[in-house]
């Protein structure tokens, strides 16, 4: 198999779907977590009613609490998301990529 | 009542202190003997795993300010003290997905490395200096000032011999072993506040029957259900965008976070490194909340507030409670480990723009032999650790709080639009990258000077409280009418029962009644007036330029306006072309160092 050059790596169809996996998975995680922070942050400026419901009927807890520590975890979560993507396709793409050029 | 030490020379703090003095100047000495290029005075030679550098990420980040600050801030206001911890998170994810892996393939030491890779070095590393350095020197105020007033608190030791020692040990664990010390510092300090607060929660909820509903009612019981609802923190929707926005993409433009990326080998430990760091920090702010309830109910906010207005003692009170004066002890030592790591990596990271993008790139035009750099890099550590303990006396007693929201809102937006810019645009122009850096930079120091924050409540803090005095006594006054009219209405219930019971005297009665009328309509006149005078006065308290607290929302906005248009008129043919080598080493790592 002949080497490709540094140059027509990105004219690649192997580069592109790289690329092109890498920024989709990256765009909707963004997203994902903009709209569970700017939720949260929604909730509390439009709907603080909500927030103060009880959790359970004669239990002290609101809702708030467990939305907030949620938003916390899945924020660490979606980076496990990410991490899970990287190190199943990513990384073997870009293993595949650096073959062909040798390097 | 509740006895506390605090405050008091606490000899088991200051041990646990020179023990972990002594074994980080242990470390630096070991460092030191291993720091010898740029890289490895930068970078640690690239040799911390990420899951070291996660760990030492989140030792950068989780500051004195977030554990004793968030902490303090739930035992005292309940429910918004959490809405910030999370607005603390939120950033890290940003930084995985879009920043991380970008950010170690492309550039060396700073992120300016990053901006400047297709563009031209000199005005680049100009304008990324001066983002990183004002935002390292805000950030360094903030610190030093709150490391100050903590330790005076904690050890009693006067607040200048705190800013001097604070100062001094940061100064010799960057200047001796450069990064290889500084992640070391980091990554015990994060351990030893990591197991600290730990612990401090396993005694807490062993105190409630491992239950947090127990905690949660007990927390109600004493200070009601407001103190489990969201509250007076986020008032105006847009306030609390901007303030969220300012958080969540300042971190991803903090120029020592940023940093850190190159001291792992490739992108693959470095988004490593972010899932680690997020999954510290998110731990840590549980935690905290958790103590920060924890310390409402089991010491209770009468002596919290009493220590401290602020709260800042409440994660060492509640220590001192569960676990006494050893624990006490031990969890100050951590709080003073925690200022000296995060002051140090701060320097480094301002030692490193003042000369790796300063010296290097615009003063010798890209031309210095390591040893040359590595020296300046040195002076200017000396310099910035000299800056930030005179900076610290000087602000003594300063109201400092908005240096960190200005920090994170000049983070957001002078450092972090260019970075991304440079990162995913092509069309992206030197022009565009400069303009948009010091567009940032202004906007959010003017727009924070101009907002309540700074306005209000630091220009013109006296007229405030003049103004406040006034309206009090006015009301006072106007609550003394108020009083009459009431006394008067009841006499005329009175009169007007004489009137209907007794026909003889009911001329009498109507004719006391028409006089109290007149009373209470003269009593209302007077009221009124009164009123209007609190207008009056309300008119004279100062209003802030800017509405919002926090600048975020227009500052970001006008970073990324300015750098789009300026660009679009710049086209840039070089840069673009070198875009397709930029997009081969951003994602497949080809030519990273």
């Amino acid at each position: 198999m002949s080497k490709l050059k540094k140059e027509d790596i990105l004219d690649d169809p192997d580069f592109k779907d790289l690329s092109k996996q890498k920024n989709t998975i990256s765009t909707i995680l963004t997203i994902l977590e903009l709209v569970i922070y700017f939720g949260f942050i929604a909730l509390i400026a439009y709907n603080k009613p909500y927030l103060a419901q009880k959790l359970s009927e004669g239990g002290s807890a609101t809702k708030g609490i467990p939305i907030a520590v949620g938003t916390i975890i899945l924020s660490w979560v979606l980076t496990g998301i990410y991490i899970w993507w990287a190190n199943k396709k990513y990384d073997v793409l870009v293993k595949k990529v650096k073959d062909k050029i040798g390097g | 009542m509740h006895q506390t030490i605090i405050g008091q020379t606490n000899p088991v703090a200051i041990a646990f202190f020179v023990l972990f003095v002594l074994t980080t100047l242990g470390i630096t000495y070991w460092a030191a003997k291993r720091t010898r290029t740029t890289k490895d005075f930068y970078a640690a030679g690239r040799s911390i795993t990420g899951f070291q550098n996660g760990l030492a990420l989140a030792g950068d980040y989780m500051s004195a300010a977030s554990f004793l600050g968030i902490a303090g801030l739930v035992s005292t206001k309940g429910y918004d003290g959490l809405i910030y911890s999370v607005g603390w998170l939120v950033g890290w994810p940003i930084i995985m997905f879009l920043i991380s892996e970008p950010l170690r393939n492309l550039g060396k030491y700073t992120f300016a490395d990053v901006v400047a890779y297709r563009l031209q070095q000199r005005p680049i590393r100009a304008a990324a200096a001066a983002g990183s350095i004002v935002v390292v020197l805000t950030y360094l105020i903030a610190q030093m000032v709150g490391a100050g007033t903590l330790i005076k608190l904690m050890f009693g030791l006067p607040f200048e011999l705190a800013i001097v020692v604070t100062g001094g040990l940061m100064i010799s664990y960057v200047l001796f072993g450069g990064m290889i010390a500084t992640t070391w510092v980091q990554i015990i300090k994060a351990a030893l506040l990591l197991g600290g607060a730990t612990l401090l929660v396993i005694l807490t909820l062993n105190s409630f029957g491992w239950s947090y509903g127990e905690l949660f009612t007990q927390a109600e019981k004493l200070y009601g259900n407001k103190f489990l609802e969201p509250g007076g923190l986020v008032t105006s929707p847009i306030d609390a965008f901007s303030l969220g926005l300012a958080l969540m993409f300042g971190t991803a433009g903090l120029p020592h976070i940023l940093m850190r990326f190159y001291t792992v080998p490739d992108a693959k430990a470095a988004r490593k490194s972010v899932f680690y760091a997020t999954g510290f920090i998110g731990y840590f702010y549980i935690l905290t909340v958790t103590i920060g309830f924890g310390a409402a109910v089991l010491v209770g906010q009468k002596i919290i507030m009493g220590i401290d207005k602020g709260g800042n003692m409440a994660g060492p009170l509640l220590a001192e409670a569960l676990g006494g004066n050893i624990f006490l002890g031990f969890l100050s030592a951590v709080a003073f480990a925690t200022i000296l790591a995060v002051v140090s990596g701060l320097t480094l990271a301002g030692a490193s723009a003042l000369s790796h993008d300063l010296y290097v790139g615009v003063i010798r035009r890209g031309v210095a032999n390591e040893k040359e750099e590595v020296k300046v890099a040195k002076i200017a550590t000396v310099g910035l650790g000299i800056c930030a303990i005179l900076l610290g006396i000087l602000f003594k007693g300063q109201n400092v709080a908005f240096l960190v929201g200005l920090t994170f809102a000049i983070a957001a937006s002078a450092n972090f639009p260019a970075l991304l810019m440079s990162i995913m645009w092509k069309k992206f122009t030197t022009a565009g990258a400069v303009t948009s850096i010091y567009t940032g930079l202004a906007v959010a120091v003017v727009l924070l000077i101009l907002s309540p924050t700074v306005w209000i409540d630091i220009v013109h803090k006296d007229d405030v409280t003049k103004v406040q005095a006034q309206i009090k006594e006015i009301d006072a006054a106007s609550g003394g009418i108020d009083a009459q009219i009431a006394d008067l209405q009841k006499q005329i219930v009175a009169a007007d029962a004489i009137a209907k019971m007794k026909k003889k005297e009911k001329v009498a009665a109507e004719q006391k009644n028409a006089e109290l009328q007149a009373s209470v309509t003269a009593k209302t006149g007077e009221k009124n007036a009164l009123a209007a005078k609190k207008k009056e006065a309300g008119a004279a308290m100062p209003k802030a330029i800017f509405p919002l607290k926090n600048p975020g929302i227009y500052s970001m906005a006008a970073a990324f306006l300015i750098g789009i248009l300026v660009s679009l008129m710049t086209p840039d043919k070089a840069s673009q072309d070198k875009f397709a080598d930029e997009k081969v080493r951003e994602y497949i790592g080809i030519g990273a160092e």
